[in-house]
């Protein structure tokens, strides 16, 4: 039979609201940093697709599929783990020695860790919808900008990025509010700074894991829906045509 | 002067282009008639190097447009392009859709570009539409637009690729209105247009096209009254 002598005692999680609330900003951090990251890359990416040149495709490929096709998870445990290991042993079949040397040059902290992993992932996510928007606006736009005297590059910042980024805005909403859920897996790598490590650490201080969770949960609510609400408002003050 | 000499042109196994030569003097005003998938906008397409040849050149004022090293951009500022679908850009206002090239590509400040596409709209009527996105304009507005972003640039030559075609009927008086201002200030200008009347009116020259060749050029009144070739005679008494 289940034990079911839990009394709840809030308190002590609203009084370390503070607290939280800070995790809560790094988890913000990762998040739009990563997602920044993402949207510069996932544009390459999504160009990379498509271009002539195919090992710029096949690059392209492969980032997208281990990143949509593969765990979140795994993808930052490489980062964090295995890319060094495969970087040092890399090294040493070339006889450099690096942690001889007391260099640990790939080593990733756990922030940095995060960070890097959901921006691949994002990465990988947006190029695909990157790809979709690119699709929407017709090439006479192009043909447009290039008759006036654009630069291939310029008519593609000036005239296709732009309405892309409307065509996508609110799969890129979701990718952002995935972004935020997404860093909590930091605890997996020893990130004891963001919103779910700073709960987990209350948690092994006090066994209250149920209420620090279910605030913790509150919190990446309300960010969530700040995100997606302040988006909405971006997207109508920017896309007024 | 546009010189296009013996100019071929395919699309995989479909040759458009069968070897078409014309020039076109400064200040003239040649129209360009036949049907459908003729070859007729693909020659446009050609002569602002939108398009690459198989052989022949084509010369504008001396530089040959498809030779490798001639900067293309440049060369385009010189020469406007309106397109049947007029091509606006959705996500700027008509006044920005006007001034971005002239900042953007010339390098203008951006008082010196809005004096210029102000000037520019309000000479196509569209003067109080500054801060209009296209979408809320119809398609003779958005057209006119075009005409003035492609103007704003100050090219010595445009070219009109059957600008009235996609138009509303009610719609296509007043761009041709604006076709006439322009010729009647001496702007060099091919039009690619199925508007015969227009055409007549307006151009020192008509040449028919027919299955990527130029069967016929000559003045409007000897095009029109007295055509020599059988196959330009047929397809005007299809249209008219």
């Amino acid at each position: 039979m289940f034990d079911i002598n839990y009394t709840f005692h809030w308190n002590q999680a609203f009084r370390a609201l503070p607290q939280m609330l800070d995790g809560a900003l790094i988890t913000l951090q990762i998040a739009v940093l990563s997602m920044i990251i993402g949207i510069v890359l996932g544009v390459a990416l999504a160009v990379a697709k498509e271009a002539r040149l195919a090992p710029l495709r096949w690059f392209a490929v492969t980032w997208i599929e281990v990143a949509r096709n593969t765990p979140a998870l795994f993808q930052v445990y490489m980062i964090y783990f295995g890319i060094p290991a495969v970087l040092q042993l890399v090294a040493g079949a070339f006889g450099i020695n690096f942690r001889a040397m007391g260099i640990n040059i790939f080593y990733l902290d756990s922030y940095w860790a995060v960070l890097v992993g959901i921006a691949f992932n994002n990465a990988g996510y947006l190029a695909e919808t990157f790809r979709g928007g690119l699709r929407a606006v017709p090439p006479t736009q192009t043909r447009a900008a290039r008759s006036l005297g654009f630069g291939a590059f310029a008519a593609f910042r000036l005239i296709v990025l732009p309405q892309m980024f409307r065509a996508v805005f609110h799969p890129m909403t979701n990718q952002m509010v995935w972004a935020i859920l997404m860093t909590s897996i930091g605890i997996f790598v020893g990130l004891n700074t963001d919103l779910t490590g700073v709960t987990q650490e209350l948690n092994a201080r006090t066994f209250r894991t149920f209420e620090f969770f279910a605030l913790a949960a509150a919190i990446y609510y309300v960010i969530a829906k700040i995100v997606t609400g302040g988006a909405r408002l971006i997207a109508w003050r920017l896309f007024r045509y | 002067m546009i010189e296009i000499e013996n100019v071929r042109k395919s699309f995989g196994n479909l040759e458009v282009i069968k070897g078409v030569s014309m020039n076109v003097a400064r200040g003239e005003v040649v129209s360009v008639i036949g049907g459908s998938g003729s070859g007729k906008s693909t020659m446009l397409m050609c002569i602002n190097g939108l398009e690459p040849i198989d052989s022949g050149r084509i010369l504008v004022d001396g530089v040959e447009v498809h030779a490798k090293g001639t900067d293309l951009n440049k060369l385009r500022t010189n020469i406007g392009i309106v397109f049947q679908q007029w091509n606006a850009f959705p996500h700027l206002t008509v006044l920005e859709n006007t001034t971005l090239a002239l900042r953007k590509v010339l390098g203008k400040s951006r008082a010196e570009a809005d004096e210029i596409a102000i000037k520019q709209l309000e000479h196509v009527g569209l003067g109080d539409k500054l801060k209009v996105y296209p979408s809320k304009l119809s398609g003779g507005q958005q057209q006119r637009m075009a005409i003035a972003r492609a103007l704003s640039m100050s090219p010595k030559y445009m070219l009109f690729d059957e600008v009235t075609s996609a138009l509303d009927p009610q719609l296509v008086g007043e761009v041709l209105d604006t076709m006439r201002l322009l010729a009647s200030e001496g702007m060099t200008m091919i039009v690619v247009t199925h508007e015969m009347a227009f055409a007549r009116e307006v151009s020192n020259r008509v040449a028919f096209f027919k299955d990527g060749l130029i069967h016929e050029i000559g003045s409007p009144k000897q095009i029109f009254e007295t055509p020599e070739r059988p196959e330009t005679a047929a397809f005007l008494k299809s249209v008219l």
